[in-house]
């Protein structure tokens, strides 16, 4: 097969389905957001799945799943948020390799929890690369922009053997979220109580929530009285700020680089994962270190 | 100057001021080039009185080291710079003169004579706070933000000038444009300003 004539064509796009890799780090000091894979463990068990490299691109849907017609023979397998997958109308495996005839269709169904589907294809998507990434950046609009229905994937011809496996260990999303909260430089920001209320309260995760950041509902944590505005400074994936209305918010990878409210903690690397995947409503609590 | 926690891989560095932060983040560049000690961060980020350094494996050691440092309120550093010619023909650069109790053209040359430093870049990719005008001639953002201002568009809000990079809506005051191209996504770096630039304006006819 030569380069070029490989392909998937978007059937049903799904209610957001993006293309992912390792997004941009390194240049947030020109605002550029970190961007990637929300659920990486996810998204490298799905290339290492067909045989691709483990960073290469794939897609990232949004509960709803995604449909896929293969332009080209090709081994997918679906990773994440568990959801039913068939092939040319027959069951096929969730987190396992899934062989697709060239003309036939893929669809991953409604996810039965989480929310991110990771839709990896042999030979990773091979949509044009911005500051090295492919990317979709949903809060500055790098990247290729969400799928379309009949809009058509270009699906690179790199990729090493398959792997002999019938399962692979992946955790399932969390019912309930204990994280744990490390130290955030604007803690002083939050009154006494605020702070205690951070330790002990639960939260639910609000339906506002995206790629950009993970909101919560909830009773507001109380910020001391202070006048002055904090200056514009740079913050993390994984950040957890508090605005004026006290309702928190936890950056995911396409958080803007720099802010003006109080970081008052922050979650790590497991944690975000886990953000990546609570669907609305999920009870959200956290344990400071 | 302050070091703060953030998280297990992060740290903020806090100073006096703008000037300060500016002066931290050469520092930093130069330190980055030279000698810096073990692993490079990921992210070097300065804000309006700080610097983020994201990606550190060890935390405790670069802020032990950091703590040793002296704070040079002294910009830059690499030398780079950039000169923006500029067409004054902003809606809003009237209200910017009555502000400034100045004519028009006072206000151009006001804005002429000043050396700028990139501060930091925020709000969108490129957007680069630029500092130096003399706190005296802060001016209010917008009450209403325009739902869309066109890219190259030179502005103020705060003590800030800024050159929109793309088209985006935008709560600054309107002054000029330029016809530089001051965002492209092909050229590498896409950004024609970057943290510790210093950019002066000129005047260019219409």
């Amino acid at each position: 097969m030569t380069a070029g004539r490989r392909w998937l064509v978007v059937v049903r796009a799904g209610s957001l389905t993006t293309v992912q890799d390792a997004g941009r780090p390194g240049l947030a000091h020109l605002a550029i957001p970190p961007s990637g894979a929300l659920d990486r463990p996810a998204w490298r068990l799905a290339n290492r799945l067909v045989g691709n490299p483990e960073d290469a691109a794939a897609l990232e849907t949004t509960v709803t799943g995604v449909s896929l017609r293969a332009g080209v023979t090709c081994v997918v397998a679906v990773t994440g948020a568990p959801a039913p997958v068939s092939v040319g109308g027959r069951a096929a495996g969730w987190g396992v390799p899934v062989a697709l005839q060239a003309g036939q269709l893929l669809e991953v169904g409604t996810a039965t929890a989480g929310v991110r589907s990771y839709v990896a294809v042999s030979g990773g998507i091979d949509v044009e690369r911005v500051f090295g990434s492919r990317a979709t950046d949903v809060l500055s609009g790098l990247g290729p922009p969400p799928l379309r229905d009949g809009c058509i994937l270009p699906v690179g011809s790199t990729f090493g053997p398959v792997p002999a496996v019938d399962f692979a260990p992946y955790a399932l999303p969390a019912a309930r979220l204990r994280l744990t909260l490390h130290p955030g430089p604007r803690r002083q920001w939050l009154s006494e109580a605020g702070m205690a209320a951070l330790g002990t309260q639960t939260w639910s995760v609000s339906s506002e929530s995206n790629r950009i950041a993970l909101r919560l509902d909830g009773p507001p944590l109380e910020r001391r009285d202070r006048l002055e505005e904090l200056p514009s400074e740079g913050v993390v994936v994984g950040g957890v700020q508090v605005p004026r209305d006290g309702l928190p918010l936890i950056f995911l990878a396409d958080h803007p680089t720099t802010g003006g409210y109080p970081v008052v903690g922050v979650v790590d690397t497991d944690g975000v994962t886990a953000c990546g995947q609570a669907r609305p409503g999920t009870p959200i609590s956290f344990e400071l270190t | 100057m302050k070091v703060l926690p953030v998280g297990r891989h992060a740290l903020l560095v806090e100073v006096d001021d703008q000037w300060a932060a500016l002066g931290l983040y050469a520092q930093i560049q130069r330190r980055l080039d030279d000698c810096w000690p073990g692993p490079p961060p990921t992210d070097v980020v300065p804000g309006a009185r700080t610097v983020l350094l994201d990606g550190l494996e060890d935390p405790g050691r670069v802020a032990r080291e950091i703590e040793g440092w002296e704070a040079v309120p002294a910009p830059p550093a690499r030398g780079e710079s950039l000169v923006c010619p500029t067409v004054y023909d902003g809606p809003d650069l009237d209200d910017v003169a009555g502000w400034w109790g100045m004519s028009r053209q006072e206000a151009i040359a006001a804005h002429t004579a000043t050396t700028f430093y990139v501060a930091f870049c925020g709000f969108s990719p490129g957007f680069a706070y630029i500092a130096g005008l003399p706190s005296g001639l802060a001016v209010p953002r917008l009450d209403t933000p325009r739902p869309s201002v066109p890219a190259g568009t030179v502005a103020l809000a705060g003590e800030y000038t800024a050159v929109y990079p793309r088209s985006s809506p935008g709560g600054w005051q309107l002054i000029g444009h330029t016809d530089l191209v001051m965002w492209d996504v092909s050229r590498d770096p896409p950004a024609l300003l970057r943290p510790g630039m210093l950019v002066r304006f000129v005047e260019a006819d219409a």
